[in-house]
Order: C-alpha cells, then structure tokens, then sequence
C-alpha cells in the first residue's frame, strides 16, 4: 500500500494529487452550501469542451522544444477572422462553423508559417518573445478590428457603421451548433454538450496519431534530442516551423469551438491574456516545458476548468464574495512559475 | 576618426532609437501641439518616470536581464501610498512614510523574487514576467478582501460600496505634486520640479557609485560569467538576490514618485502600466537585455515618452480617430519590447555558433600540429 501510495504520487506529481483532492473537496462541500452538484458538473463539461482545443494547442510546440505556446492569440487571431467572415456572410448552423474554420485554417498557416520564422531564429528564448509576438499581434488586430472592412449590421458599431464591436453575439450564427449534436437533457439543471466533447475527442485521437507517424516521431525527437534528430537527419528547423504551424491552426479552431459555445466573439484585447489559462491547463496535467502529451491535456483541462468554475461558486455561497478572477490569476501564473521552476530530468 | 564602419554599427546597434526619433519627428507636427506644451510635458514625464527605468539597471548588470519584477516594488510602494493617503498624512511626511511602509514589503517581495529567479536560471525574464502576475493576484486579494475587514481602512470613501475592499481608483489628493512642487522652477513659461530630478541625480550617482563597490565588482562578474564568477569564490546566487531587491526597492520609491507626479492610484492597474512602458522605454532609449546605460534611461523616457503624447493627437489628425492612435501606441509599446527581444536573442545566438566555429577551428588546428609532428 505504501509502495503503491509512493508510486502514484510520483508518476501524478504532488501539484496534480493537490489540485485534485482541492477538486474532489470541493464537490463534496458543494451540496452542503446550497450549490447545485449537477448544474457544477454541467459547468465543468461544458468549460472543458470550450477550452480543450485551445490547451491542445500546446502540444505540437512542446514536444518540438519550442517551449510553451506563449503565442496562442496569433492563432486566435486567425480564428476570430474565420468566425467573422462566416457571421459576414450571414452563414448559421453547421455551415457557419465550418466555414469559419476553413477560412482559418490557411490564416492560420500562414500566420504561424510568420511566426516559426522567428521562433526559429531565437532559440533559446522562445517563451518570452512569444509572449512580446502575442501582446503585439493583439494589439496590431486591435487597429485592424476597426478599420477592417466589415459591414454587417450586427458586428460594427450601430453609431457610426464602422469598425468592429468589442463583443459580437453569435447567437443567431453558430451558438452551441456544435455543442448540440446528439446533446442531452437530465432535469432541468443538467445538459450535456456530447458533441462538443466529441469534437474535442476526436480532436485528441487526430494529434495522437499525428505523433504516431514518421512526421510526429521526427517532431518528438527534435524536442527531445536535437543533436540525435541532426545526426538521424532530420530537418530541425522544418520540424519547428512545422509544429508551430500546427499549434497555430489548433489555436484557430480551439477559439471558434470556445466561441459557439461562449455565444460571443471577443475582439480587440479580448486575446490578450487568452493563452495563460491553456498553458497553465496543460501544466497542471502534468506537462513540463520539453513533454507533453493527450493525457496531460485532458487531465489538465478537467482539473484547471474543474477548480476555476468549481471555487468561486463554492466559496461565493459561503462567503458571499466574488474569488473567481483571483483564483483563476493565482492558480494560473502559480503554475507557470512551477514549471518554470523545475528541474528538468533528463531521460535520453 | 569616423569610419564607414563605425558609422555602420552605430547605424544597427542604435537601430530603434533612431527609428523612433523619426517617429516622433514626424509625428510632433502632425500632433499640433505648440513646442511650449511639449517641452512642459516631457519635462514632467522626465521627473516622473525616469526613477522607476532606472530601477532596471541594477539586475541588467547582474545578467538577469529585464526585470520584469519591478512592478512587485511598485505594488509595495502602492501599499505604502493607500496607508497614508487613509491616515490622512499629507505632504513629504505622507511620502516619507509610505516609502518606510513600502520598503520591507518590497524587500520581502524582492527576496522571494530572487529565490525564484535563481531557481529558473536562463529563465529569468519570462519567470519574473509571470511572477508579475502571479503577485498581482495575491495583491488583488489583499487590496479587495484584506484591506476593510482585516486590515482596519478608516475612510469609507475610499472603500467599495459593499463595505470592504479598497476601489478601483484612490485620490492622492495630500501627496500630489509633493515633490514635484517642493522647488518649483520656472524657465520661460516651463515649469522645473528640481527635487525630484534631484532624487533622480542622486540615483544615478548610486548607480555609478555601487557599480565600484565590492558588490558591484560580483555583480557584474555574476553577470558576465556565472560559472567563472561562482568558481571566483563569489555567492553568486546571493549576488543576483541581493541584486534583485535593490531593484524592487528602488522601483518602490519610484512607483512613489511616479504617482504623487500623477496625484491618482488606479489601485489594480498602476503598477502593471508601469511595468510595461518602463520596459519599453529602456529599449526605446537603445539599451539591450544585457547592456543599459544612465543615458538609455534618458533617452528612452524622452523618445518614448514623445510618441506617447502625439499618438493620439497626430492619429486624430492623420486618419480622423484618437482610438487609432491610442492603439497604435498600444501595438508600440508592446512591439518595441518585442524586436529589442529578437535583436538580442539573434545576436546571443549569432556569438554562441561563432564562439563554438572557433573552439572547432582550434582543435582541429591542434591536431594537424600533432600530425605534423
């Protein structure tokens, strides 16, 4: 039994056995302070279904050692133009989604095509000039929100007839139309979002295959052991420019499921902070700054959407106060700095 | 002598001062604004956010490169401002005192900092970047659930409307201007606050003296060399803490004087502008993540400081919408900290691959001796 304890929590790590025995507490309290336990699970499947892409998105860039995606809001961007043009040409339903998402996908590309050229010329301090890429590319669009040539009435300001609101409803285009495929209803306090959750699942088995083949084992490997993978000849920086074109157009897509299950699309500096929530989502799941994997993702995603909607309705009912953006903050960057902070084990 | 290569490296290394003098020298007669107002401006801008960019110097020598843990001292020295400002003491003793409040939290805060910085070695920019935020939510904890119920605020005023926590915004009305207006100096219609650039002499003369002193002396070994300088019997990691509170201090009493200059407190926001634009200032003035000088300090205040007022005038004018401008200085802001990035990271690497070229040129070189031979 010791042995058995010893084990788990090597292979868990103490922040993930922490979080999820703070998870599980909270659920348990949660009946006795008046919070509803089905409506908290609905919440948490469906925060899980909205963020999962965009946490996918670190993986591509992880495991080909280009550090944390601190640069996800370029993906965003190309994701946000998609949804536009698809509300622009009064597209709905299924339709709409789709279209969005083909419109980026080649935005995507070629954004993150821009990108890895950069990424590729400062190796070694990748994280922190994503971080400066995705702050300035949010506040570059931010120009282009309002001079972008957009014109239907429910996107641009109804005064003046030009440039982009801050918030779009996407209630008449595409809300929940993903969401809602084979979804159902327990009650009336329970909904299940299946497709969405299948979208994110079949989303998780395409990355995971794209690991298993040549492509994504040369990626692998230039993460892991870059003198191995030149000697193997395996174009590095092709590799590089590769995964970050991947966690690019996952970003894109990750924020058009985000959005039709939000209801809105966020513009101007609504990105800005977009990607700390996913890289604190994959860390928590267990992923250090050269590994990361499908599991760390849906663990992850389950924990950190898991706390953050489960918190603050649990502490707001006991003590009457809203917790939940500082929890969010704390927990985040706290475990960014953690893995930031650690010692990187070797195993070649 | 001036060589066409001096001229050329001058021409790259000063790359983004000399862009921005062109931004600004384009944009400061589209502004329209009359050379009186601008010079008033700066002037006050000088005094005010010159002593917070200064406060980056110290870990720049000790190799940290940009401390972006600066705003943990501003957030200390906002602690120390919302005290006084609730005990009602006015003036420079109000100052004083919030200062003498600010300084251990920033030291405590400084400490942990430099614990965690040595922890993440290489690492060190994007760890205090984060480690920004990390504290910002805790000092948003203090400020919105600490301060009220825990922590006696006696103004109701100054509280949220639902009885505790500290508002969004806090009037500095008994400090404002304390320093600045102390010796008051007129020079055709430009007013001088003398004190305050006083204190900021008095920094740079700190600056130049600890830079001979034996902490100095480690600090720029560590920053140069840390392997060399730990084998040098240096307490390296020591050094760079030590280093580290130095600069969140001092960011603490610049925060001070930043917003008894500005008279208000935006309590969850100041600190996080500071951050960003002292940053981007430094880079402006032509400082890199390993090398910055008193005058990249003054420069950077004055060009940044320049496109920062004519932005929004000159977009008004140029494309009819302030917003423009205002996001134009935005994307400025963010994208200088960006390339300055990239210069550096480029250059380190271009250095690297040259240094290993030469270590390969030189063994092989050994060997053809031993062939010889």
């Amino acid at each position: 039994m010791k042995n058995f304890l010893k084990k788990l929590v090597e292979s868990a790590g103490w922040a993930r056995i922490i979080i999820g025995l703070f998870l599980l507490l909270l659920f348990i309290i949660a009946p006795f302070v008046q919070v509803r336990l089905d409506t908290s699970i609905q919440d948490v499947l469906v925060r899980v279904g909205m963020n999962g892409v965009l946490v996918l998105a670190m993986v591509p860039m992880i495991r080909s050692g280009c550090g944390l995606n601190f640069g996800l809001p370029v993906g965003i961007i190309a994701g946000l133009l998609g949804a536009l043009v698809a509300v622009e040409m009064n597209l709905t339903g299924l339709t709409a989604i789709f279209t969005a998402i083909l419109i980026s996908l080649p935005i995507a590309v070629l954004l993150g095509f821009s990108y890895a050229q950069i990424i590729n010329r400062v190796k070694g301090s990748e994280m922190m000039i994503a971080t400066y890429i995705g702050f300035s590319s949010v506040a570059l669009m931010c120009i282009g929100w309002m001079i972008l040539p957009f014109s239907h009435p429910t996107m641009v300001w109804g005064f003046t007839g030009q440039g982009l609101r801050t918030t779009i409803s996407v209630a008449d285009a595409f809300q929940d139309v993903i969401s809602n495929i084979l979804s159902f209803q327990i009650g009336d306090f329970f909904y299940f979002p299946t497709g969405m959750l299948i979208f994110f699942g079949l989303a998780c088995y395409f990355v995971h295959l794209f690991f298993k083949s040549k492509t994504g084992i040369a990626m692998t490997a230039v993460g892991k052991n870059p003198s191995f993978a030149r000697s193997s000849s395996v174009n590095i920086d092709r590799m590089r420019t590769l995964s970050v074109i991947f966690s690019t157009a996952l970003g894109a897509i990750g924020i058009i499921i985000y959005q039709q299950s939000f209801g809105f699309i966020q513009l101007y500096m609504g990105p800005f902070f977009m990607a700390f929530p996913a890289i604190a989502a994959v860390l928590l799941g267990g992923a250090s700054l050269k590994n990361a994997t499908i599991t760390h993702v849906i663990v992850g995603t389950f924990l950190f959407q898991g706390v953050i909607t489960m918190a603050p309705s649990v502490i707001n009912s006991m003590m009457q106060s809203d917790l939940s953006e500082i929890i969010r903050i704390i927990l985040s960057n706290g475990m960014i700095i953690y893995a930031l902070t650690r010692k990187e084990v070797y195993k070649r | 002598m001036l060589t066409k290569e001096k001229v050329k490296s001058f021409l790259v290394n000063q790359a983004v001062p000399i862009l921005f003098l062109i931004i600004v020298a384009v944009g400061a007669p589209l502004s329209g604004f009359s050379l009186q107002h601008l010079t008033q401006e700066m002037t006050y801008r000088l005094a005010r956010d010159s002593f917070v960019v200064l406060s980056l110097l110290v870990p720049i020598m000790a190799g940290m490169g940009l401390n972006f843990g600066i705003v943990l001292g501003s957030m200390a020295g906002q602690i120390g401002l919302i005290f006084i400002t609730d005990w009602g003491i006015r003036g420079i003793p109000g100052l004083f005192i919030a200062a003498v409040l600010g300084t251990p939290i920033a030291i405590l805060l400084g400490f942990m900092c430099g614990s965690i910085l040595n922890k993440a070695r290489g690492k060190e920019m994007v760890t205090s970047y984060i480690l920004g935020f990390f504290v910002n939510g805790l000092y948003q904890f203090f400020g919105l659930f600490m301060l009220g119920p825990i922590i006696p605020i006696t103004k109701p005023s100054m509280l949220i409307s639902r009885g505790y926590g500290v508002r969004n915004t806090v009037d500095l009305l008994g400090v404002r201007g304390a320093i600045d207006k102390l010796i008051d100096l007129k020079i055709g219609g430009v007013s001088i606050p003398v004190a305050t650039f006083l204190l900021i002499a008095a920094f740079c003369f700190f600056i130049v003296w600890i830079r001979k002193t034996k902490l100095g002396q480690d600090i720029r070994a560590a920053g140069q060399d840390y392997e060399l300088a730990r084998l040098s019997g240096i307490a390296v990691d020591r050094t760079r803490i030590i280093s580290i509170i130095i600069s969140t201090v001092l960011a603490c009493y610049g925060q001070i004087i930043l917003l008894q200059n500005l008279g208000t407190v935006n309590t969850y926001s100041s600190h996080e502008m500071t951050g960003v634009f002292a940053i981007a200032a430094l880079l402006v003035g032509g400082a890199t993540v390993a090398k910055a000088s008193l005058m990249n300090v003054f420069v950077g205040v004055l060009l940044f400081h320049m496109m920062f007022v004519i932005s929004p005038m000159a977009g008004k004018r140029l494309i009819g919408s302030a917003q423009l401008g205002e996001y134009f200085r935005v994307f400025v802001s963010y994208g200088v900290i960006c390339i300055a990035l990239i210069f550096h990271a480029m250059k380190e690497r271009a250095r690297a691959q040259k240094h290993r070229e030469e270590l390969m040129i030189g063994e092989s070189s050994l060997n053809h001796g031993g062939e010889a031979r």
